[in-house]
């Protein structure tokens, strides 16, 4: 893709905070400040701003070298020194990041993490992750233990256990580290602003429901998800964030305008409306995009933008009950719930956001999203009486990302959901 | 199996009939044999095997469906790129194969069993089905309390599917006879270990699989009646290599894989096939409360496995070592099931601590209906060469 993508304010803002964070990470040496690797679901973002700590978050890292396209030359590199092709390619990209000189996105060495904060839920590939980390930083690590929602619920010995390994292992670790005592005030303070902030992301993501739609969940969603599910989440900055994309969203609603494409235009004339589970590709974001909005299609919520937390379901984060609201935030990430969970609230998006079905982009790398997915497209579609359809692409591997296939899919759906709503049968686009 | 004095070829062949029998046969009669018995299977790596009995049940190993069962639904269920335990397990769940299971325990071991225990939920309504969560934090205050309450909630869906309450008495009853099973695997180990060639890997495989699908008392006298038949017969000794398996704790290789090894001039003495029986590498405390006992030998004497957190980074690995140490391995073939993310994540980091320990290893993937024996037979032959020739 060569022109640049055009930008809203709110998404130049949150470059800003990003290049800001960046480098805070590359200037730790200089500053003093520590620094924690740590994953999106389940980070403890608050928390770890109560030591003064700045947050890296691999994940986030390796999306930016997929979008940078430089993922591919990292991964090859760890599979050269033995790292199997069948694993999570995230993990392998930051492998493979890290023996090519870990150069952050600003230019400058990431430093050595001070910290592995190994805060997991919904995926065990991430203990791994920092296991393999571990062996070069050499530095201490603290995990939080999050239990999985076998039974589609937390129950309070989940929530007891982790508020105890928060007291226990958690805060004193990151006390050692910092050198900074931990204040209770401090970390409700932040829980405070995290509450705001969400208040706003969810009045956004419920805008999908307006028809048009002045947003697009997915693709626009990584985005919209960004601060709250990053290094952001409790400070100021992510909740004058989300104040400026509330007026912006409300913006486009007052005008009638769907959400702003990288082209610079306003996607107005939408004929699909999409529920996507599964998360996007990032070698190839800004094409694979493109192919949803020159069909027409919109994406009016996903499981994606709900990785870092269910908000939309009514959680927030609570300043009267800090350790017990991080445990509850935990617990509740979409990839730690179970699959007759994941089911109904992908059923209850199509029939709420009025989708005329649900798409599933299977991720060859993440077995915690992808076991399943098929069982969850059938389920949906058998709910929903709406039909399905599977596509198949890998996060940051561009071996696995076929435009023509994919695109070909595609239409054969656009074409199954006209074919539905001039009364015909359902048929499920598959693999 | 009745009859006095069995010789290795009527065990093994008692234990091949078993295995080979995806219908579960072994357990159907077992349940018809009294009103009101109920199977609860379980999958890989580790549920407490002693909770399922003391409710008066049959816990039932499923290890997926091996290579001898078409899988043709169960494909429709998995993307070409997730191993095929799951698959095959669906398999073996829609055409009924497992309808002899009144409850599916799903522990923890990756995110695709775990995926797979909310998939059962929804296709079988009406079997018991639970995921079973072990704690990834070893201290005994806080992983332990949590783990102590975990396997009250397990008894306590056990008591429910049952109708009848499960005591102490009858934790600790159940402990004593599976502290007996498992003191027998580890005499079977270590006599393969001693002395290989007189029970081949595939053997005591197949022992310990059977063992997974039959009642554990019966187990335990198989493997008695097995080692006092293997020593007594007189095998000829192979100059073969000693090599341990690390990688294969979940979905099983097919058996002729295993033979292949031997075949190829490796005599298997340490693996980590089918781990539940050698899960917990201590007798667990037959007094006080069944449960703190069962939480504690987990937390303190368990396994190093791909599917558990190793808190300390200089310990990583430390077990494989000491495990080819004690068994006298020459060298190690780590095999894993292709996709197995847990194993194939932990292959760098085990291999490593296995170099830098001066000890050899090769690896290779397979799935359960790998066919193809030739590669593997050639990659483990020249393993075994390279080691006759520079030890
Ligand atoms: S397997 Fe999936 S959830 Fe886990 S680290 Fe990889 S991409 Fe993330
Ligand atoms: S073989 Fe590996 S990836 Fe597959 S279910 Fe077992 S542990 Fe999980």
């Amino acid at each position: 893709m060569s022109a640049e993508a055009v930008k809203e304010a709110s998404m130049e803002m949150q470059k800003k905070m990003i290049a800001k964070n960046y480098d805070a990470i590359t200037s730790k040496h200089e500053t003093g400040r520590k620094v924690a690797s740590t994953f999106v679901p389940g980070n403890l973002n608050e928390l770890l701003m109560c030591f003064d700590i700045v947050n890296n978050l691999p994940e986030i890292n390796a999306i930016q070298a997929g979008m940078r396209k430089a993922s591919g030359g990292y991964i090859m590199e760890a599979e050269k020194t033995g790292h199997s092709e069948d694993v999570c390619t995230y993990v392998k990209c930051d492998i493979g990041q890290m023996s090519k000189g870990n150069i952050a996105p600003n230019g400058k060495p990431y430093p050595n993490p001070d910290v592995l904060m190994l805060s997991y839920t919904g995926c065990y590939t991430f203990m791994k992750w920092f296991e393999l980390l571990r062996e070069q930083y050499k530095c201490p690590t603290l995990m939080l233990h999050v239990p999985y929602e076998g039974d589609g619920h937390s129950t309070k010995n989940m929530r007891d256990y982790l508020v105890k390994q928060l007291k226990e292992v958690v805060i004193p670790g990151l006390e050692q580290v910092s050198g900074v005592k931990f204040d209770i005030d401090r970390l409700r303070q932040y829980l405070r602003n995290s509450a705001k902030a969400e208040d706003d992301l969810v009045w956004c993501l419920e805008q999908g429901k307006k028809k048009p739609s002045p947003i697009d969940a997915y693709f626009g969603g990584v985005y919209y998800i960004g601060p709250i599910f990053t290094a952001f989440r409790g400070t100021e900055d992510a909740v004058g964030y989300y104040e400026m994309l509330r007026k912006e969203v409300q913006g486009r609603i007052e005008n009638h305008q769907g959400p702003l494409t990288p082209e610079g235009t306003y996607f107005n004339d939408q004929k699909y409306r999409l529920v996507v589970e599964g998360p996007p590709n990032w070698t190839n974001f800004r094409e694979f995009w493109k192919m949803f909005y020159d069909e027409g299609a919109v994406v009016v919520a996903s499981s994606y933008t709900k990785v870092g937390g269910l908000y939309d379901q009514g959680f927030r984060h609570d300043p009267d009950n800090p350790l017990e609201s991080l445990a509850d935030y935990c617990l509740g990430c979409y990839t730690n719930l179970n699959l007759p969970t994941r089911v109904d609230l992908l059923a209850k998006y199509v029939e709420e956001y009025e989708a005329d079905g649900l798409l599933i982009n299977s991720i060859k790398s993440c077995n915690s999203f992808s076991a399943g997915q098929l069982m969850i497209m059938k389920e949906v579609e058998r709910r929903t009486g709406k039909p399905g359809a599977f596509i198949e692409t890998d996060l940051v591997d561009p071996r696995y990302f076929s435009a023509a296939n994919v695109k070909n899919r595609l239409e054969s759906y656009f074409q199954m959901i006209e074919q539905k709503r001039r009364g015909g049968g359902s048929k499920t686009v598959a693999a | 199996m009745s009859g006095k004095k069995k010789s290795v070829a009527d065990i093994v062949s008692y234990c091949q009939e078993i295995f080979d029998d995806i219908n579960f046969g072994y357990a159907r009669k077992w349940k018809a044999a009294k009103p009101g018995r109920k199977v609860v299977g379980f999958l890989p790596v580790y549920v407490p095997l002693e909770l399922i009995h003391a409710a008066g049940c049959l816990p039932l190993g499923i290890f997926g469906g091996g290579d001898q069962m078409e899988v043709i639904h169960g494909d429709a269920y998995y993307q070409s790129y997730i191993c095929r335990i799951p698959r095959s397990t669906i398999e073996l769940g829609v055409t009924n194969r497992l309808d002899v299971a009144d409850g599916m325990l799903f522990p923890f071991v990756c995110d695709v069993i775990r995926n797979l225990s909310g998939m059962w939920k929804i296709m079988f309504p009406n079997v018991w089905t639970k995921f079973f969560d072990t704690p990834q934090n070893f201290d005994a205050n806080i992983g332990g309390t949590y783990y102590q309450q975990e396997l009250l909630e397990l008894k306590e869906g056990l008591e429910q599917l049952t109708g009848r309450k499960i005591s102490d008495a009858d934790i600790q009853r159940s402990i004593k006879i599976y502290n007996e099973n498992r003191k027998v695997v580890r005499e079977v180990y270590a006599f393969r270990a001693k002395e290989p060639w007189k029970a081949p890997a595939s053997e005591v495989y197949l022992m310990m699989r059977a063992g997974l699908l039959i009642d554990v008392e019966e187990h335990t006298q198989l493997m008695k009646d097995y080692m006092a038949a293997a020593s007594a017969e007189d095998r000829p000794k192979r100059d073969n290599v000693r090599i341990a398996i690390f990688g294969s704790f979940c979905e099983q290789p097919p058996l002729n894989l295993i033979k292949s090894i031997e075949m190829a001039g490796c005599y298997v003495v340490e693996d980590d096939y089918a781990l539940v029986n050698r899960f917990l590498t201590v007798d667990v405390p037959t007094s006080g409360d069944p449960l703190e006992a069962l939480s504690t030998t987990y937390l303190k004497h368990s396994v190093e496995t791909s599917c558990k957190y190793v808190p300390v980074e200089e310990d990583k690995g430390k077990f494989h070592i000491a495990a080819v140490k004690a068994c006298g391995a020459e060298g190690v073939i780590y095999a894993t099931p292709s996709f197995c993310d847990p194993a194939l994540l932990d292959r760098p980091m085990v291999c490593g601590r296995l170099s830098e320990a001066g000890i050899p290893y090769i690896s290779f993937k397979y799935a359960e209906n790998s066919g193809q024996m030739q590669p593997i037979r050639e990659q483990a032959g020249t393993f075994a060469d390279s080691i006759k020739l520079w030890s």
